[in-house]
């Protein structure tokens, strides 16, 4: 796990494996702490195959997700960055891409960016010089065919394993499944989807994938999301575009009452019995935790709903960080 | 009528030559014909004027009013009415791309993965700029 550049990464070794597949997302630092980061790389490390960071998710600034995905690197994990459109020109994005990959970040996942005016930053300028595809598209040639965007040689080129997302429960329905396609065209080598909470619409979006044989193109994580409280809910239905949060969740959690103990269970049991419906889909990969802000919450549904990660954890105190014996205190 | 336009192509690559042999020319006639150009297509299609026209492979729907400018599809932000995260107000422009692509002929080419935008060629003449190809000065303006 230690040297520099293995062929694969554990996410990809994981993917090849054929076993259902467990990844995360941990928040990137919030502060100038790396031992905030390590810690929640604690919580998740032994239960998933590879860490997502986000990239000021809902336009709020944090950390760069890679300097938090180089210290989880450090603790033997292997990272996926976010990487989105919306605060870098195609300039910053490769050299991002090269700098990534330089502190053992191998798996990018490429995003539009969700738009600033939801952060708390909305006067910002935005950027969206490219679109997530050419992203993707971006990583695959500086990858693959050794060469920036210009045509001008990398030397040696980055080692990296592009990613997309899908969102099923965003309009134009009948077309999302298309999209997945084209980001496959364009080099995508795994599929993360947003939260589901709307099985049904997603049993046909899977449907749909499967008739246009995507899921043998590629590995689809479904995402999934414990939920915290009724008022967690109910933001997530109204406040965040492109979620799909249904009535009788809510009621649900309405029914747990307000003491933090009850609806942290029960919201933990909605998500191990959505990954329990989601386990009879044929053609999905495996499973994507998004415990917004409650990481301590990954062990539980893992526990719960038998999730077990696809290779084998990290031995303690190894690191997947090329660079580890010059940063590691 | 077929003649003519058996003659259409070749005569295009002709006329792009013709401009490529001559840029400096190539480029006034390119400014000069920009405005008419961009007026139609704004009337018509609320065109934006990014100078490298893909509204035949998006329902004739101008991507750049997007305001995250995508051209390869919509973001997962969009509504459950369709409308757009950023404008509540506006539908989703890739929402009525797909919608009007599935009646033309070639709707696949909505699936066609799209280079990124040359942004100097704001403000020029797409359809010349097709036929020619870009046509910049020494300092790299068109
Ligand atoms: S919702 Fe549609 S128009 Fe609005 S930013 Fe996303 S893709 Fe663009």
């Amino acid at each position: 796990m230690s040297a520099p550049h293995p062929a694969y990464g554990r996410f990809e070794q994981a993917l090849r494996s054929g076993r259902p597949v467990v990844t995360c997302e941990v928040r990137s630092a919030d502060g100038a702490d790396p031992a905030a980061v390590r810690k929640r790389a604690r919580l998740v490390r032994d239960w998933v195959d590879a860490v997502n960071v986000p990239d000021n998710t809902g336009g709020v600034v944090h950390a760069s997700p890679w300097a938090s995905c180089a210290i989880l690197a450090q603790e033997g994990i292997d990272p996926i960055v976010h990487m989105t459109c919306r605060d870098r020109n195609r300039m910053a994005l490769q050299s991002d891409l090269l700098g990534a990959n330089l502190l053992g970040i191998r798996n990018v996942l490429c995003l539009t960016g969700d738009h600033m005016i939801h952060g708390d930053q909305p006067e910002t300028k935005p950027v969206y010089d490219v679109d997530s595809i050419q992203l993707v598209a971006i990583a695959t040639k500086l990858a693959r065919e050794g060469k920036y965007l210009s045509g001008r040689e990398v030397k040696p080129p980055p080692n990296l394993f592009p990613g997309a997302a899908a969102n099923p429960f965003a309009p134009p329905y009948e077309y999302r499944p298309l999209r997945v396609g084209k980001k496959v065209d364009a080099g995508a080598r795994f599929i993360q989807t947003q939260i589901v909470y709307n099985v049904d619409r997603f049993e046909e979006f899977m449907a749909r994938v499967r008739d246009l044989g995507i899921d043998r193109r590629v590995p689809i994580l479904a995402g999934v999301a414990p939920i915290r409280s009724v008022k967690a809910a109910q933001f997530m239905r109204d406040q965040v575009p492109g979620m799909e949060v249904p009535d009788p969740l809510i009621r649900r959690m309405a029914a747990a009452g307000d003491a933090k103990a009850r609806r942290e269970e029960e919201g933990i049991r909605i998500c191990v019995e959505i990954i329990e419906r989601l386990k009879k889909i044929p053609g999905l990969a495996g499973f994507h935790l998004m415990p917004i802000e409650w990481e301590s919450a990954v062990a539980e549904i893992c526990r719960q709903s038998g999730l077990r990660p696809a290779t084998s954890p990290p031995a303690a105190g190894s690191s997947a960080s090329p660079v580890s014996p010059l940063l590691n205190p | 009528m077929t003649t003519a336009l058996e003659n259409l192509p070749p005569a295009i690559a002709w006329f792009g030559r013709l401009l490529r042999r001559y840029p400096r020319a190539g480029r006034q006639l390119n400014r000069a014909a920009a405005p008419f150009e961009n007026l139609t297509k704004v009337l018509m299609f609320g065109c934006n004027m990014c100078g490298q026209c893909i509204l035949h492979e998006t329902g004739m729907t101008c991507p750049m009013n997007c305001p995250k400018t995508l051209r390869d599809g919509p973001c997962g932000g969009v509504r459950m009415n369709g409308h757009c995260e950023v404008k509540p107000e506006m539908m989703c422009v890739w929402v009525k791309a797909e919608r009007r692509s599935r009646w033309l002929p070639w709707r696949e080419e909505i699936l066609r993965v799209q280079e990124p935008l040359d942004w100097r060629l704001k403000g020029s003449s797409a359809i010349l700029n097709m036929f020619s190809g870009p046509l910049l000065d020494e300092r790299g303006r068109p």
